[in-house]
């Protein structure tokens, strides 16, 4: 099977942010980015179906420079090899713009299934692999928790809400959104980091004329509306005021 | 003219339809709703109470069960020939599911999540950036239709304008041909042991707890303050804790008296879950987690250094 594994790099999930001068995108010139977290659970799937039915496992991502990294890990992690559509712009495109890009990447690899995670932790649009689907013309279902290959289709469990969840039956190809928590994660061996050195990653043009659908105007730091009684003081000191307002205030005990 | 997707299940209108509606009625254009699928009837019927212009009801061959191909194709046949400016949509499992779809269908992007809508021409849609962390305030350019889809709970249904007379309802039949999605009945996992919505205190862990073997900190203070332990999603999908004791949009909802959330930020799919309890406690080494703006009381600070000082102040 030939699976293209669509990886975003975001910026650190504790990172502490810092709106630009634009005041339409953080200050993220010297930001920390790591891969986001259900592309690496989407990632891992792929390589445990690469694992049960032979095939190749191609990474994709679209973005700057930087974002080579985050191939080059899950190259690291077994992928096979890797695609790399730069483009600056892209790093911080609306969905359309990106599964635009993502499909020039994907689309002549002619591949049996595509998996994305099933957001983004930046700007979390959760529709990049919907649109992409879309754009390559083929089946798709969101929210997956486990993929099963039976006689050359798909049965997929999708999580719905509120702890339901549904098996639905897909031809290949096909594209899956992938949740975190569907598999456990494996890390790069020294082995694979030293493997992934030698690992291919390809260039692919931007497709040209994807102009913008989406304009963040201005980015900044919600207002609080609610009056939140902050405790300070030491951790001892605050610890026994939360105790006595939760004791004589909130009368929770 | 904003065209509203509404969605139901068996008939009944799904509740974060209505605030979608309330969405589209507080920019005080005209508003058209569109239901489809089996029992599309039955809710188009309600959904006419509400003071709209119309409801359409598509149903057909193809379209008894939810699909993603099978509503994108009926939706797609409403919206080209209604040409709305906006279509609104909650944001619930199954928007996620099509509506990303329908838009590129119809080679249009969409703006998925967003919280408010700020007056103006054109209009600007605010949605929750980085997490919750941030906001942003957001322009749809290029041609209409702009398709914008709403977190659940950021309207509120009892603001909804009746109609003094039921709007029309329209029934469409949709020509669905090639539907590639084969699902099953929706079904829940095995009981589960652990009942957390009847929990009067919860003492709820999240990512903030670092590790596996920190965990028995975190009972401790359960145990200090008889309450059950529970944790946001990632604690779970490591399973440092077991899927039963999950809170949020997938997993349980509770309201106890006292949530007392330790290293958890607060986001959206585990808010929905624990937001009705009575008194909420946040305890989260950073200041600017968005936990505080739900929370009663909070503690900025690391939870290694507070919570055995909080067990140690209940023991005193
Ligand atoms: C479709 C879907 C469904 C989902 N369903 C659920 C669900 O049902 N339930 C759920 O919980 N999530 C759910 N999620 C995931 C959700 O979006 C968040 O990713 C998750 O809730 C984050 O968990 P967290 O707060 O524990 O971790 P993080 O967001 O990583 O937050 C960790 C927090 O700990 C703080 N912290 C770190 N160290 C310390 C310390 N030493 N002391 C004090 N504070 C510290 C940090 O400041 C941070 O605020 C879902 C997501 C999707 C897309």
């Amino acid at each position: 099977m030939k699976i293209a594994v669509c990886l975003k790099q975001v910026i650190k999930r504790d990172s502490t942010l810092r709106v630009d001068d634009a005041r339409t995108w953080v200050r993220d010139a010297d930001a920390e980015f790591e891969m986001n977290e259900p592309d690496a659970y989407a990632l891992e799937e792929a390589l445990r179906l690469k694992e049960q039915h032979g095939g190749e496992v191609i990474v994709v991502s679209a973005g700057p420079a930087r974002v080579q990294t985050v191939l080059r890990e899950g190259l690291a992690r077994g992928a096979d090899r890797a695609l790399h559509v730069e483009s600056d712009a892209l790093a911080q495109a609306d969905a359309f713009a990106i599964a635009g890009a993502l499909a020039a990447a994907i689309g002549p690899e002619q591949v049996d299934l595509v998996l994305t995670g099933l957001q983004s932790d930046d700007q979390g649009f959760a529709q990049v692999g919907v649109v992409l689907a879309e754009k390559l013309g083929i089946a798709h279902a969101t929210i997956i928790m486990e993929v099963k290959v039976e006689g050359g289709a798909l049965r997929v469990k999708r999580e719905l809400e509120g702890g339901w969840f549904q098996w639905v039956g897909l031809p290949l190809p096909a594209l899956l959104t992938i949740q975190s928590g569907i598999n456990t994660l494996r890390y790069a061996t020294l082995k694979g980091i030293m493997a992934a050195k030698k690992k291919e990653i390809r260039r692919v043009d931007a497709p040209a004329g994807v102009a913008p659908r989406q304009k963040i105007v201005s980015l900044y730091f919600p207002e609080k509306t609610k009056q939140t009684r902050m405790i300070t003081g030491s951790p001892a000191d605050a610890a026994r005021e939360l105790v006595r307002v939760l004791r004589e205030d909130a009368r929770v005990f | 003219m904003i065209l509203v997707i509404a969605e139901q299940k068996d008939g009944q209108v799904n509740r974060a339809s209505w605030e979608a509606i309330v969405a589209a009625q507080q920019t005080a254009e005209p508003v058209v709703v569109v239901v489809a699928g089996q029992g599309s009837a039955a809710a188009a019927a309600d959904l006419a109470a509400a003071q709209v212009t119309e409801v359409v009801a598509i149903d057909g061959p193809g379209l008894a069960q939810y699909t993603a191909d099978g509503f994108t194709a009926a939706y797609a046949q409403v919206v080209a020939e209604r040409q709305p400016a906006h279509v609104f949509i909650a944001h619930t499992y199954q928007t996620r599911d099509f509506a990303p779809k329908l838009a590129a269908r119809l080679d249009r992007s969409i703006l998925t999540d967003c919280t408010a809508v700020k007056a103006g021409t054109p209009l600007t849609f605010v949605r929750p950036m980085f997490q919750a962390k941030l906001a942003a305030d957001v322009a749809i350019e290029g041609p209409a239709p702009h398709f914008v889809t709403f977190q659940i709970g950021s309207f509120k249904v009892d603001e909804l304008a009746k109609g003094s007379a039921p709007a029309p309802v329209v029934a469409v039949s949709a020509a669905v041909d090639i539907v590639r999605q084969q699902p099953d009945a929706p079904f829940r996992e095995a009981r589960q042991a652990v009942d957390l919505t009847q929990a009067e205190r919860i003492v709820s862990v999240g990512r903030g707890i670092k590790a596996p073997e920190n965990i028995p900190l975190a009972k401790e203070l359960a145990d200090a303050l008889q309450a059950e332990l529970a944790a946001s999603r990632p604690i779970c999908d490591a399973g440092w804790l077991p899927m039963e004791r999950q809170v949020g949009s997938s997993g349980q909802t509770v309201a106890p008296k006292l949530y007392l959330a330790l290293g958890i930020s607060g986001a959206i799919q585990h808010v929905v879950g624990m937001k009705g309890a009575r008194t909420i406690v946040a305890i989260n080494k950073d200041a600017e987690a968005p936990i505080f703006e739900l929370a009663d009381y909070g503690i900025a600070g690391d939870i290694f250094e507070v919570v055995p000082q909080v067990i140690a102040a209940l023991k005193a």
